[in-house]
């Protein structure tokens, strides 16, 4: 079995797998039961003045039967009393010495973040984090997004946190930003110990036609929202990796962002997160979905012959490139295989009409490219007449095929296709060897690139 | 003289209302997760397996999108018949048995659920907003007579209305629908939706004459008179009883119809073992059926081999799981009677010199209909078989302005084969009025 746990700017836990702050640590009971579940540590509902909530509070896009493929939320901060608060964490703590424990925090001026941070590790938390993320609300009152939207006031703020504070900082980002790179700095200028992201993203989830409101509705208004789950995890995994490859930032980086599976979490740890965090998945399904998150990702490193975490952290990193460096000469194309295929023609539809009419069809006048191969450069001002055509020996007249010629390997009819495995991309070697665009601009231009 | 129609004449104490239906209707959220997850194929192979040829995986995304009504319509256009079709129709050998989920992971999308969950939510809400699916064009002058209150008839005279023409439709008969109101599986449909089905056709503006005997109370040639066009929709004729006579034994159509819509029929007290004479779904329905009243022992006899018969696989292992045995190579003899009552059927070995006995206290013969559209006294060309002649891509007969359908001129198939040919005979009568008064403009 694979080593799970982490050393996160010196916080441990036993896996990497920590409660974002948000509904699931809302109370020590709460944070006690997911414990008991085997959650390695827990970042609590974010602290500050008690605030007073709405009804309803959340809401939820489904893609068909997909139920909450992205959520979004317009609670605010912690409406329970501070001391209870505190109390239960000193209570968490002492029964769980060897999870990771987090205090969220999120006040306004410089003594009220003394305090708190004061108060924070008087009931034990291993590290705070300041949340500078949530984008509804909070910012409003001059909080949450409207700090990390603002460099110079997040460094600020983050220096008054290294300075009170004698256990590790976080920074918890928000993606409501053109670069994430320049909050990223700005925290990690300031001292701050690692930076926790992404925070949600500002959103309308959906429009009630009955009502004619934005969702969620309170009454009959609405407002928006911050968005999270499984949805937005490629927006999260982009905003980490380049966190993770910028050499100026050192610190560790605690992944956030729609983490619903133990593979979720090891591409974050793949593109260079020391921790995830998950909250959405949480509400979804309940804290026993970390027997999979853990007990999946331990299989994989074991299955990859890795016998910790860290060994996976920061893998891929390498292998992500700017466009420009990326080989022109790569060439790849669509493989149907016959054997599996079902018929449903949605390779053929998808690329006729999504990419670029090479898929073939025996089975209805085919509308496919019937011209030279010309990867479409030559005119095609006319619709041309379709083809009855009879398909390749030994093929059932359902299944399409590719035009190999024409295919400029997209990927689109692999997405598409409803069964696993039918559609493969195969490389098809090129006599050329590897050439950028930067490399080809260079070479056109020596003088161009410094 | 003709009556009016009257669907609100089905007693409540008839024999059918036994039966449960063996495919439940969807609930919302069933619909939507069984619609979710159909795959949207290009050039669908269900479509293709369509006699009506319905856009399915059009409708079944409207299902998913929440446009019901949408989706009725879908299904509507190509088919007027879609409510009692969704009940009725052999899907697994038609769309359901065509969808590509078969090949994959063996659980085909439950299509014929799906198109009486839109056509069910979507009339109720046609009746509860108001709001009609189908407004009909504005009348164009002609009128059509159709023979026979069937399938077939009612699915042209609804498209006929629909496109502005007056549609009357005479059926000899009280109750309208034909076999989609006495013939069909108790289990799955009862005669109520039926005669629902035949109020909403008849809600676009035909007409039904019920009661009226053509060939009898009104001559042929006098409706191809009055009327532009005629559309010969009789179905077919009485069930051939293979010479098997005398009490307890019956006729398999006219059991079943007894069953359907009969005030306070019941199984003869006793009944315990039942014969059932057929290798055609007309033969699995009834004994079906009987093992569904709680006859004990149902014993199917057919002629040939299992392989040979007509009826569909599906439907004779459905009939198995309800206790239903299958004999074969049997060719019947006589019934057997003692005491004036029924005790056996006799049946002489196919391909043996054994005479078998089968003892019984309900025989029911499903040998087959007579054609019956000679009583009409037509003068239409016939096939050999004694079905309507039609023009190959039409359903145009040999006679000019008369046109025909169903079972009739099929020779008894599926209500969903009638829907098209009622459908198709519409268009047919519509492309010919429209032809000839192009002829008539170009020749001034």
């Amino acid at each position: 079995m694979a080593d799970l746990s982490i050393d996160f700017c010196g916080v441990t836990s036993p896996n990497p797998y920590w409660l974002a702050s948000g509904p699931p640590t809302n109370s020590g009971e709460q944070v006690m039961r997911a414990f008991e579940a085997g959650w390695g540590g827990a970042v609590w509902k974010t602290l500050g003045e008690p605030i007073v909530n709405v009804n309803s509070r959340f809401g939820a896009m489904d893609i068909g039967s997909a139920k909450v493929a992205g959520f979004t939320n317009i609670e605010l901060i912690t409406d329970r009393p501070l001391a209870a608060n505190f109390t239960e964490m000193a209570e968490v703590k002492k029964r769980y010495p060897d999870r990771a424990l987090i205090a969220s925090l999120m006040v306004e001026t410089r003594e009220e973040w003394r305090e708190i941070i004061r108060r924070s590790e008087d009931a034990g938390c291993d590290a705070i984090e300041l949340n500078f993320g949530c984008p509804h609300g909070m910012c409003e009152r001059g909080m949450g997004s409207a700090v990390g939207q603002e460099p110079r006031v997040l460094a600020e703020i983050a220096s008054w946190a290294k300075e009170f504070s004698s256990v590790p900082v976080l920074v918890k980002l928000t993606p409501n930003v053109g670069d994430i790179l320049e909050p990223g700095l700005a925290a990690v200028r300031a001292g701050a110990d690692g930076l926790s992201l992404i925070n949600t993203i500002k959103s309308v989830i959906g429009v009630d036609l009955d009502l004619m409101t934005p969702l969620p509705a309170v009454g009959g208004e609405g407002t928006h929202g911050g968005y999270c789950g499984p949805a937005v995890k490629p927006i999260a995994l982009h905003m980490v990796g380049a966190l993770a490859r910028d050499m100026r930032i050192r610190t560790p980086l605690s992944a956030i962002g729609g983490v619903s599976t133990w593979r979720d979490a090891a591409e974050f740890v793949a593109l260079g997160a020391g921790s995830v965090q998950v909250c959405t998945a949480v509400m979804h399904k309940g804290y026993r979905i970390i027997e999979d998150l853990t007990e999946g990702l331990s299989e994989f490193l074991d299955a990859r012959g890795m016998a910790s975490l860290t060994e996976l952290m920061g893998q891929a990193s390498p292998n992500f490139r700017e466009w420009g460096d990326l080989d022109l000469n790569y060439r790849i194309v669509a493989d149907i295989n016959p054997d599996t295929c079902i018929g449903c023609q949605l390779c053929y539809v998808a690329c006729l009409d999504g990419a670029h009419q090479c898929i073939h069809t025996s089975q209805s006048p085919c509308h496919a490219w019937h011209g030279e191969p010309d990867h479409a450069q030559g005119p095609r001002a006319q619709v041309a007449a379709p083809m009855e055509h009879a398909a390749p020996a030994n093929m059932d007249s359902r299944t399409p095929w590719v035009d190999e010629a024409e295919c400029i390997g997209c990927n689109l009819c692999a997405l598409v296709c409803p069964v696993p495995g039918c559609i493969t991309m195969r490389e098809v070697a090129q006599g050329s060897s590897r050439e950028s665009w930067n490399e080809r601009l260079e070479a056109a231009d020596p003088q161009s690139q410094g | 003289m003709p009556t009016e129609q009257d669907t609100s004449r089905l007693k409540s104490n008839r024999l059918e209302r036994h039966f449960e239906d063996s495919k439940p209707p969807y609930s919302a959220g069933e619909a939507l997760i069984e619609a979710d997850r159909c795959l949207y194929c290009h050039d669908a192979p269900c479509v293709r397996h369509c006699p009506t040829t319905i856009d399915i995986p059009k409708f079944i995304a409207q299902i998913a999108s929440g446009n019901t009504r949408g989706a009725a319509t879908t299904i509507f256009r190509q088919n007027m018949l879609g409510a009692s079709c969704a009940r009725v129709c052999p899907v697994e050998e038609m769309c359901v048995g065509a969808c590509v989920y078969e090949q994959f992971n063996g659980q085909p999308i439950a299509i014929g659920r799906l198109q009486r969950y839109a056509t069910d939510t979507a009339c109720a809400d046609e009746r509860s907003s108001g709001r009609p699916l189908f407004t009909p064009a504005p009348p164009i002058g002609r009128r059509v007579a159709l023979i026979g209150a069937g399938p077939a008839s009612l699915a042209c005279a609804a498209h006929l209305a629909l496109a502005g023409v007056e549609a009357d439709i005479y059926e000899r008969e009280e109750l309208p629908g034909g076999l989609n109101t006495t013939g069909v599986a108790p289990y799955k449909m009862q005669a109520e939706s039926s005669l629902a089905e035949v109020e909403w056709l008849l809600s676009h503006g035909a007409r039904l004459r019920a009661g009226v005997r053509v060939g009898e109370d009104i001559a042929f040639a006098s409706l191809l008179e009055e009327y532009d066009a005629l559309f010969i929709g009789v179905g077919l004729g009485r069930g051939r009883t293979l010479n098997l006579e005398g009490p307890g034994v019956w006729g398999a159509t006219e059991l079943i119809r007894a069953i359907k819509t009969e005030e306070g029929f019941a199984l003869p007290a006793g009944a315990s073992r039942a014969v059932v004479i057929g290798g055609g779904n007309t033969a699995i329905d009834i004994a079906r059926e009987l093992a569904l009243l709680g006859v004990t022992e149902v014993t199917l006899a057919y002629r040939r081999r299992e392989a040979a018969m007509s009826a569909y696989a599906h439907e004779l292992a459905a009939a198995r799981r309800c206790g239903v045995r299958l004999r074969e190579n049997l060719r019947p003899l006589a019934a057997v009677h003692r005491g004036g009552a029924l005790c056996g059927a006799r049946f002489q070995e196919v391909g043996g010199n054994d005479v078998v006995e089968l003892a019984c206290d309900l025989l029911a013969v499903a040998a087959g209909q007579t054609t019956g559209v000679q009583a009409l006294g037509a003068g239409v060309r016939c096939n050999a078989d004694g079905t309507v002649w039609v023009v190959p891509g039409t359903r145009r007969t040999s006679l000019n302005r008369v046109f025909a359908g169903g079972d009739c001129i099929n020779g008894g198939r599926e209500v969903v084969d009638a829907a098209a040919d009622g459908r198709i005979a519409a268009q047919d009568m519509l492309a010919a009025w429209r032809s000839e008064a192009a002829r008539r403009k170009r020749n001034g």
